[in-house]
């Protein structure tokens, strides 16, 4: 027995011992009836084959470990950054649970959203009457300043109308008729998260600026010129919004943030559970249409929103998720350009302090081969700070990714000549790139929590830097924008290549000398 | 309760309470919850609460969805079989590798359990329907993964609502490839919670696995000795701590429903003498047809704490002969010393501590006595999707006067938990961070909160550790400011 009250032995261990070993290899043996042992080494070696990879690209039909989720996720997000707002969503409940956990998994924090718990009756008859006794029963329960509908993909094959049931849930007195309930049609089976945080954050926007559902005069815009921010559905919002107030306040810009969940998403621990903290204030939301012009971080996230906006006279810009030194220099260039305010010097003593810190370290990364994954916008960020850094891309994959994203990467690529031998992969997934990653091996790759399998099977080192982060804690804190932020990713992926150096070099010995004590 | 405290006053409070939270809803919906909200009357042994009805809209429930009880619970621990989670892509994603089935294979080669596998629904395929879709994947399938043992299909809600016929599918790819192919129609929008998809995935690993094994040879000796283990998903590994202390007695375990389990395990559990049950909840439904159809006794037992798992160990051994009988006391004494030492050593520190759980399947009422066993008290219990039959079991393991909140809501449970301030929470991972804000100790009872296992005498030492970190930790002592 190797358990002992004094010094307790988890799953780590305990089953690492003779009485476990023993037991599971009879257990395989005798009732298992297990494939035989050359055979699995035959098949193993096979799967990361040339061969296997041609069938393995060849597939039409059955996606594999996906780097995408489903579009309410991207909804409870956009709704999540407005002040008061309990993000409802139209449809089964399971869903909802499933938005909740997946959160909480990422933020270690809470995330609050309700369901119309649609079952059998609700697929025949429609969710009407599920979605007016929600509404009153989350007014009364959660007490919100706007509840934000969307949907999930039952409510949507069903053909639910949130317009016509949002209007018969005011009439009987679910929620007061001038109450803000914005609404967006988010079906799973179109697009990802990205396009659900797209259309939740123009249904929001929409009912502001355009009525909030004939309950006010549709706004009339009068630019007073001030700027608006969108950040789009992204991992790293609690660090990286926080970061982007600093570097406006520091510009003397006069902003709305249009989402904001830094607050929600990080509150403390004193005593006290906040269901709802910070956000954009709703009266902000409405004035935002009098801005001037609206920067978006994340092109792909927005593309709607933004279109809803430049109708309305603004100027947008759209990057994708700078991060890096150019990618900085162009996001606060845009903002100096369109807000008349000068970078102060102390900014651009931050950015010597990234080319500093870049200066010193990259000759550890210069020319490593690097296979990276993740939503488009961020993958398009990531890989220009890769450029900078003198490493070559190799493989940039996004599940969600479309022809847009691959022309785009393919000209971001073709503007350096690190991105020479790099290749493209739109909606491709997680098997694929495995298959990449056994016929074009690279140094390092870059992903979420799931690239674990892949650095698993194929021992290629995995970088965190992504949605969903499940196994690491508090980076989602950090900032990955501006330049603050470009040196928190610096420092993760020297990090890892640190210390993948000293795993590397520590066989007494044998290749010890490289066991350097100064890197 | 603190010893001064009466069972009345105890009651009185709770009454007190329930109406405090029930005046927040709205009548029609405060007369709905009223049914759910209750104190264990002992006199009457009864739980007095009603269960397994739909949720009720706009409340965040912590319910699932049949979906989860299929692909989630029974079919997904499975693990030489590939199971596609058949719709649109984020049911697959939002429960992809997040229960810690565990299971020892080579992943994507023989064994699937961490994989994510999804039809990725796009628009034409709810306009056109998903059948030729779902034919070619299972070509996919076999192309890539040929060592699968098998597929089982995991309806998401489209597939229900669009009429494709998933079941013609997996009958003729099933011939096509010789394989067991198994269709499920597993609908989040079906039932009110996780528990119907239970049931459904029970009812198919009957009708596709059972019902189709005819004359097919059993793949090793019969001993008198045989059992199954049903209703045990090996989370942090709990099967293997369980397992190791039956074969110690000297039984046979011929298969492992569903952690760590294969489908030749399925297979061959009609030849078990014995079907020990954990999981009531999840897994009775095939428990009873085994009993009728094979005349397969079941038991249920319970391994969480000493108390428990030695009572379990002898009613299981009372199934069989002495041998067994002597061997149930052999494994109970080998494993004294360990108990005595954890409870030596964890008790004192946990002693007296108030417990508030709100769980699934079996853990609102098995896990009490583990707690006992540390000094501990249960002071609230609830199912996430308990039927009155659990309920009535439960009555067998609480205090009088013991709160019960049935699907209880979040608001609801904030309140409680705000007003009877227990000194641990044993939840899930939507509820962990909303008590600890509050500066309430939590553990996930659900993951085991990324440790385990925590069943049988091993599991135990590690049960009370985790209980002692959780409610000892120096961070609560720093939640409000010195000054």
């Amino acid at each position: 027995m190797s358990q002992n009250a004094e010094k307790v032995i988890d799953h780590f261990e305990l089953f690492r011992g003779p009485e476990y070993t023993e037991m599971l290899e009879n257990k395989k043996c005798m009732f298992e009836n297990p494939v035989l042992p050359e055979e699995l080494t035959r098949v193993t070696e096979w799967t990361k084959s040339q061969e296997y990879r041609e069938k393995n690209f060849a597939r039409e039909a059955l996606t594999i470990n996906p780097a995408k989720a489903c579009q309410p996720l991207g909804a409870v997000f956009a709704a999540l950054g407005f002040e008061g707002t309990l993000p409802f969503v139209h449809g089964s409940q399971g869903c909802v649970a499933y938005y909740r956990s997946h959160f909480s998994r990422h933020f270690k924090e809470p995330t609050s959203a309700v369901s119309s718990s649609m079952t059998e009756d609700a697929a025949v008859f429609g969710g009407l009457n599920n979605l007016i006794d929600g509404m009153a029963n989350a007014f009364s329960l959660y007490k919100p300043k706007m509840i934000a509908v969307s949907t999930t993909c039952m409510a949507e094959v069903i053909g639910d109308d949130l317009n016509a049931y949002i209007k018969n849930a005011k009439e009987k007195g679910s929620v007061p008729q001038d109450f803000d309930v914005p609404f967006a049609h988010t079906p799973a089976f179109v697009g990802s998260h990205v396009t659900g945080y797209d259309n939740a954050l123009k249904g929001i926007i929409e009912h502001f600026w355009n009525g909030k559902a004939g309950t006010a005069p549709r706004l009339e815009r009068e630019p007073n010129g001030k700027l608006n921010f969108i950040g789009g559905f992204d991992g790293y919002t609690v660090g990286n919004m926080r970061e982007i107030k600093r570097l406006f306040d520091l510009m003397g810009v006069e902003y709305t943030i249009l989402g904001d969940n830094s607050d929600v998403w990080d509150t403390p621990s004193d005593g006290e559970f906040r269901m709802y903290d910070g956000g954009t204030r709703l009266e902000d939301a409405a004035n935002a249409v009098h801005a001037q012009a609206t920067i978006s971080m994340q092109e792909f996230c927005t593309e709607k929103t933004l279109d809803l906006i430049e109708a309305r006279g603004q100027e947008v810009i759209a990057f994708n998720h700078p991060i890096g030194v150019e990618g900085t220099d162009r996001f606060l260039m845009e903002v100096s350009r369109l807000t008349g305010k000068a970078i102060p010097a102390s900014i651009a003593k931050e950015r010597g302090r990234l080319v500093d810190a870049i200066a010193d370290s990259n000759a550890h990364i210069h020319g490593k081969k690097f296979a990276l994954y993740g939503d488009p916008d961020l993958t398009l960020g990531l890989a220009g700070f890769l450029l900078e850094l003198g490493a070559e891309p190799t493989h940039i994959l996004s599940t969600n990714g479309g022809k847009e994203w691959t022309q785009k990467v393919e000209a971001l690529l073709a503007s350096s000549p690190f991105g020479k031998n790099c290749h493209v992969y739109a909606g491709k997934d997680l098997w694929h790139m495995r298959s990449l990653l056994f016929t074009e091996p690279v140094d390092f790759l870059i992903g979420n929590t799931y690239g674990k399998f892949l650095e698993r099977d194929t021992k290629t080192p995995l970088i965190r830097i992504g949605f969903p982060i499940f196994d690491r804690h508090h980076h989602h804190r950090y900032p990955v924008w501006g330049y603050q932020g470009g040196l928190n990713v610096l420092v993760t992926i020297l990090d890892k290549i640190f210390d993948h150096m000293d795993a590397t070099t520590n066989d007494v010995s044998k290749n010890d000398y490289s066991f350097d004590i100064i890197r | 309760m603190s010893e001064n405290v009466t069972v009345e006053e105890i009651r009185e409070r709770n009454e007190q309470l329930i109406g405090e939270v029930l005046e927040a809803y709205p009548e029609k919906f405060a007369k709905r919850r009223a049914k759910h909200l209750a104190s264990f009357d002992e006199a009457k042994g009864e739980c007095g609460v009603k269960s397994n009805i739909k949720s009720i809209p706009g409340v965040m429930t912590i319910r699932g969805c049949a979906y989860a009880g299929s692909k989630g619970v029974v079919w997904g621990p499975i693990k030489d079989m590939v199971h596609i989670s058949h719709g649109p892509v984020g049911c697959g994603q939002y429960s992809w590798a997040a229960r810690r089935n565990y299971y020892i294979g080579t992943t994507g080669v023989d064994s699937f359990v961490t994989m994510q596998f999804t039809s990725d629904f796009q628009e034409k395929d709810i306009v056109f329907g998903g059948d030729k879709k779902l034919s070619k994947i299972i070509d996919e399938i076999e192309e890539l993964f040929p060592l699968n043992k098998g597929i089982s299909i995991q309806s998401e809600c489209p597939i229900g609502l669009i009429g494709d016929d998933i079941e013609a599918v997996s009958k003729a790819k099933g011939k096509e490839y010789g394989k067991t192919i198994v269709p499920v129609r597993c609908e989040g929008f079906r039932g009110v919670s996780q528990s119907l998809g239970h049931h459904i995935a029970n009812d198919s690993i009957r009708d596709w696995v059972l019902d189709k094994l005819g004359d097919k040879p059993a793949r090793f000796e019969s001993t008198p000795y045989d059992v199954a283990i049903i209703g045990d998903y090996n989370i942090g590994g709990d099967a293997w701590s369980s397992r190791i202390l039956l074969e110690e007695m000297g039984l046979r375990v011929i298969a492992q429903w569903s952690g760590d389990g294969t489908i030749a395990e399925l297979e061959a559990t009609p030849k078990a003498k014995l079907n020990i049950l954990h999981c009531y909840r999840s897994m009775s439904y095939i428990s009873r047809h085994m009993e009728e159809k094979f005349g397969i006794p079941w038991v249920e037992y319970n391994f969480f704490g000493p108390t428990k798992t030695a009572e379990s160990l002898r009613e299981i051994a009372g199934h069989f002969d002495d041998t067994i009988k002597e061997g149930a006391e052999r494994v109970i004494a080998k494993y004294q010393a360990l108990t005595d030492a954890t409870i030596a050593k964890y008790r004192p520190r946990l002693a007296g501590k108030k417990v508030m759980l709100f769980v699934g399947g079996l853990r609102p009422r098995h896990v009490i006595g583990a707690y006992e066993d540390l000094g501990m008290e249960v002071v609230g219990t609830g199912y996430e999707f308990g039927h009155n039959d659990d309920y009535q079991r439960t009555t067998h393991s609480i205090k009088d006067g013991t709160l019960i909140y049935d699907d209880v809501t979040s608001f609801e449970f904030e309140k409680f938990v705000e007003k009877i301030q227990p000194d641990l929470v044993g939840s899930g991972i939507k509820e962990k961070y909303i008590f600890q804000k509050m500066g309430v100790p939590f553990r996930q009872m659900h993951s085991w909160d990324y440790s385990g296992p925590y069943h049988g005498y091993d599991g135990f030492a590690i049960f009370a550790r985790d209980m002692d970190m959780a409610i000892n930790a120096p961070v609560w002592r720093m939640t409000k400011t010195p000054w």
